[in-house]
């Protein structure tokens, strides 16, 4: 082969290509693109809604008043929304299972999940993600938050932590579909379940559903900690106020988890051949 | 009538075979279930015992029917209509001799049988396991709540016939179904009681169909009210079924005319 | 290239692929368990350069063959090397050097202009621009896109489709070309455009070829060698031209005479099927294994004078009907 000047896609930017032809693509239909992202926007508002309702009613749920649960609730769903936005998709594994699809997507030489993450990019998502992120702003600013330096970095790390738990465990969901074609929805109890819990203030839940949703499906690490700590505020049984600081640690471990899965279910789908 | 008999039973033994999917479903729903009590318990517990006319057994009452109830009404709303609308299949459900309302009229219908049973049972049956149930003291509620029930299932389904069938005119009905999804989830009373909600939004929720599709037929087959009081609730449920029913076959002669015009 | 020419381009080795499949028998609680080989062992070896026609009636193990070749799916049995790899554990690698073309399965994206699948492919397989470039120049030429490129795929019809599935295989120049069912649905002329250029691809850069196909003109255009699975197993492996004879299959020999006769004598084991046109024409089946034309007609010719004669050929179609045949 003769040697020229031009040189191959680099990596960064063979990434930056698969996600831009997705960009493109979805601004095309501008109308029901802004529905899609309104009707997202509306469902994160609708959904804070039955917070609102009931804190007008009884003034403190779960040891928070309004604006403090607007944090858990804006940290939250800016941490979903983002996982969302570049995971969401993978959940749909077991419809190109079954249509064959996954099959041309194997004879590419770029790792399926990336291919699914990037070709697959819903931006309506977008929605979600900057409603989350005004909420979580406004409140903490209504809530007097006084940062220091180190609140300060977890204010800005809490959000990145929370995607990368909601990221891994879509990636889970959509590995899990490898065993289960038709128990997709089994997997919803732990990734839009983990949301809700993950928008709640973690103290209203029963200790063994606590446990549940910190140790196994860590979604109470998510936002409700993050915001103990950012706010100085005592955290309930098996919270205390410095788990605040776990988020980052649980996405590295649930990551491992993740990605052993999904490599396992590639495994299996050669394997067993859909 | 023979005709429709065949399409429910058949539709409901289709249902029977995703047993996969019916266990995942069950399981999905009882998970939602813990969550949404638990907000629920907290909330009755920081209002004293009590709040706006729920004990704390009549809230998981009310969320453990509500989780049953998801399934078989299907208030999330479906997409098979508008696709074929959109693909041009629909021009053969029209040459149908069997009504096209109807016909997916039956086959909802069985479907919904078999989502009361296999995704509707398993949760309260689990719900009386663990929080306990508000059962009702009246046996008529029982009778109402089945009528309040499928009412309910009719009231879901001209709604969702209704967006569906936007598709003769709205290229991409997707923008369409999420605005639905997220004013159903709320002014329906699915995720919070409306009679908890602030005068001005319980006002708006009471002009709208969504209450017939979740509160009406939990609070009837709860008898949280009971059936004298009820009956005026069912009463706007038949209502809300007329009114829609007129709308959708307005809108699918007129989507049929649309059709002939264009020819497809 | 990492592996040198002498490297077999494609060598399966008692290559086999069982299936698990269970069944549920009405009134019984529980299933049954059942294996399905669906290939049965299939030794093959293809040279780089090369060009096989891989022919099956359906369930005949040809998808699930390709599967195994392209790392989509491990073998239960046997092993196999695709240019000297693995597939399975080295299918990423082994993406870079083969195009394939599922004929039912789209790989391109449906709402984007074709334009638009190449860029995204010429990232994914790391090429320069440069390379991009002229590739893409060669193939719009070549499979005549140039009309459709910038319109989205869902709109295209299904012939320019198909020649952008193939443009979308072909635009990393892969040494090894797979394409299960590339004409499946498309009219005479799509199809001839598609086998002219791949034609003319191979001759310019030597590319091995593997193709399976329900249409016998395709192997005709396209293969210079044919392998005949049935049942998992290889029925046939060989020359086009010696398929015939090697199948034994039955040729006709249809004579004209000058004067009409009731009836001809005939050498042992050939036969006279019929007599037409009070006398005039007979028609004379034979095996070509066995028996050479030009014998058959000096033994013809010795009793009567022939005016006109033709020789039909069996179909290739129907005798790889027969083989499929034989196997049940």
């Amino acid at each position: 082969m003769a040697e020229s000047t031009d040189r191959p896609v680099s990596l960064p930017r063979m990434v930056a290509t698969l996600y831009g032809s997705r960009i493109r693509s979805q601004a095309s239909f501008r109308t029901s693109f802004v529905a899609d992202v309104l009707g997202q926007v509306l469902i994160v508002g609708t959904e804070f809604l039955e917070l609102w309702v009931i804190l007008a009613q009884v003034g403190v749920l779960g040891g928070m008043d309004l604006t403090q649960v607007a944090v858990v609730y804006g940290l939250g769903a800016l941490a979903f929304g983002t996982a969302d936005l570049f995971f969401g998709e993978i959940d749909g594994l077991s419809n190109l299972v079954r249509s064959g699809k996954l099959e041309t997507l194997l004879v590419r030489p770029v790792p399926v999940l990336l291919q699914l993450s990037s070709l697959d990019l819903s931006l309506r998502r977008i929605g979600p993600i900057g409603v989350g992120l005004a909420m979580y702003v406004t409140a903490l600013n209504l809530s007097g938050f006084a940062p220091g330096p180190a609140e300060l970095l977890l204010a800005v790390v809490a959000p990145l932590a929370g995607a990368a738990v909601f990221g891994a465990l879509l990636t889970m969901a959509g590995a899990m579909q490898f065993w289960l074609v038709d128990g997709r929805e089994f997997a919803n109890a732990f990734t839009y379940g983990g949301n809700y819990v993950a928008t709640t203030p973690g103290a209203v839940f029963s200790l063994p559903l606590r446990a549940f949703f910190t140790f196994v499906i860590p979604a109470t690490l998510v936002a409700y900690t993050p915001t103990l700590a950012l706010l100085d505020l005592p955290g309930p049984a098996l919270l205390p106020q410095w788990s605040g600081w776990l988020g980052l640690p649980a996405a590295a471990v649930l990551w491992l988890v993740a990605a052993l899965l999904w490599r396992a279910g590639v495994r299996r789908y050669t394997g067993a051949g859909g | 009538m023979l005709a429709h008999g065949r399409i429910i039973a058949a539709s409901f033994r289709q249902y029977s075979t995703y047993r996969m999917a019916t266990a995942a479903g069950v399981f999905t729903n009882t998970v939602f279930g813990f969550i949404r009590a638990s907000i629920m318990f907290a909330a009755i517990a920081a209002a004293g015992g009590e709040l706006g006319g729920y004990t704390a057994l009549q809230a998981a009452t009310y969320v453990w029917l509500g989780q049953a109830l998801l399934a078989p009404v299907e208030a999330f709303g479906t997409r098979e209509v508008s696709q074929r609308v959109h693909q041009g299949d629909v021009a053969v459900d029209l040459l149908r001799p069997i009504g096209f309302l109807s016909l997916y009229y039956a086959q909802k219908l069985g479907r919904a049988g078999f989502l009361v049973l296999g995704r509707g049972i398993p949760p309260l049956v689990v719900g009386a396991l663990v929080t306990g149930l508000a059962l009702p003291e009246d046996p008529r509620s029982y009778l109402l709540g089945a009528v309040s029930v499928l009412l309910a299932i009719t009231v879901a389904f001209m709604a969702d016939m209704m967006l569906n069938l936007a598709a003769f005119w709205v290229i991409e009905t997707r923008g369409l179904s999420v605005v639905y999804l997220a004013v159903m989830n709320l002014l329906s009373g699915f995720l919070i009681p409306i009679v908890w909600f602030p005068d001005w939004l319980l006002g708006i929720a009471r002009a709208t169909p969504f209450p017939s599709m979740i509160q009406t037929p939990i609070d009837t087959l709860s008898g949280r009210v009971p059936p004298a009081e009820a009956l005026p609730l069912v009463g706007t449920q038949l209502v809300w079924v007329l009114a829609l029913a007129s709308g959708a076959s307005l809108m699918l002669r007129a989507g049929q005319r649309r059709l002939e015009v264009q020819g497809g | 290239m990492s592996t040198p020419e002498d490297v077999p381009a494609i060598s399966l080795q008692d290559l086999s692929r069982e299936y698990v499949v269970r069944t549920r028998r009405p009134g019984r609680l529980g299933r049954t368990r059942g294996v399905v080989r669906a290939v049965d062992g299939i030794t093959l070896d293809v040279a780089a350069g090369e060009s096989v026609g891989f022919v099956g009636a359906n369930g005949a193990g040809k998808s699930t063959t390709i599967k195994m070749m392209t790392g989509i799916l491990q073998p239960t049995g046997g092993g196999l090397r695709v240019l000297g790899r693995s597939p399975v554990p080295e299918r990423r690698q082994l993406a870079r050097e083969v195009g394939v073309v599922f004929g039912q399965r789209s790989q391109l994206w449906w709402d984007l202009p074709l334009r638009d699948s190449y860029g995204i492919l010429a990232a994914m397989h790391r090429l320069t621009p440069a390379q991009h470039e002229s590739r893409l120049a060669r193939l719009v030429v070549g499979l005549d896109l140039s009309g459709f490129l910038d319109r989205p795929v869902r709109q295209l019809s299904l012939g320019q489709r198909m020649r952008g599935e193939l443009a979308a295989a072909l635009l990393h120049s892969p040494r090894l070309v797979i394409l299960d069912e590339p004409t499946i649905g498309l009219d005479m002329v799509s199809k001839e455009g598609l086998r002219r250029f791949l034609r003319q691809d191979r001759a310019e850069r030597g590319t091995t070829l593997f193709l399976t196909t329900h249409d016998m003109t395709d192997v005709e255009r396209l293969c210079d060698r044919l392998v005949v699975v049935n049942s998992g197993t290889v029925a046939y492996d060989g020359a086009l031209d010696g398929f015939r004879e090697a199948l034994g299959a039955p040729r006709e020999l249809v004579v004209d005479l000058a004067e009409p006769r009731r009836e001809i004598s005939v050498p042992d084991g050939v036969t006279v099927m019929a007599v037409e046109a009070d006398g005039i024409r007979h028609r004379i089946q034979f095996n070509g294994g066995e028996h050479k034309v030009p014998a058959l007609l000096a033994h013809i010719g010795a009793q009567a004078e022939i005016a006109d004669l033709t020789l039909g050929e069996p179909a290739i179609e129907d005798l790889v009907r027969e083989i499929y045949a034989r196997g049940r």
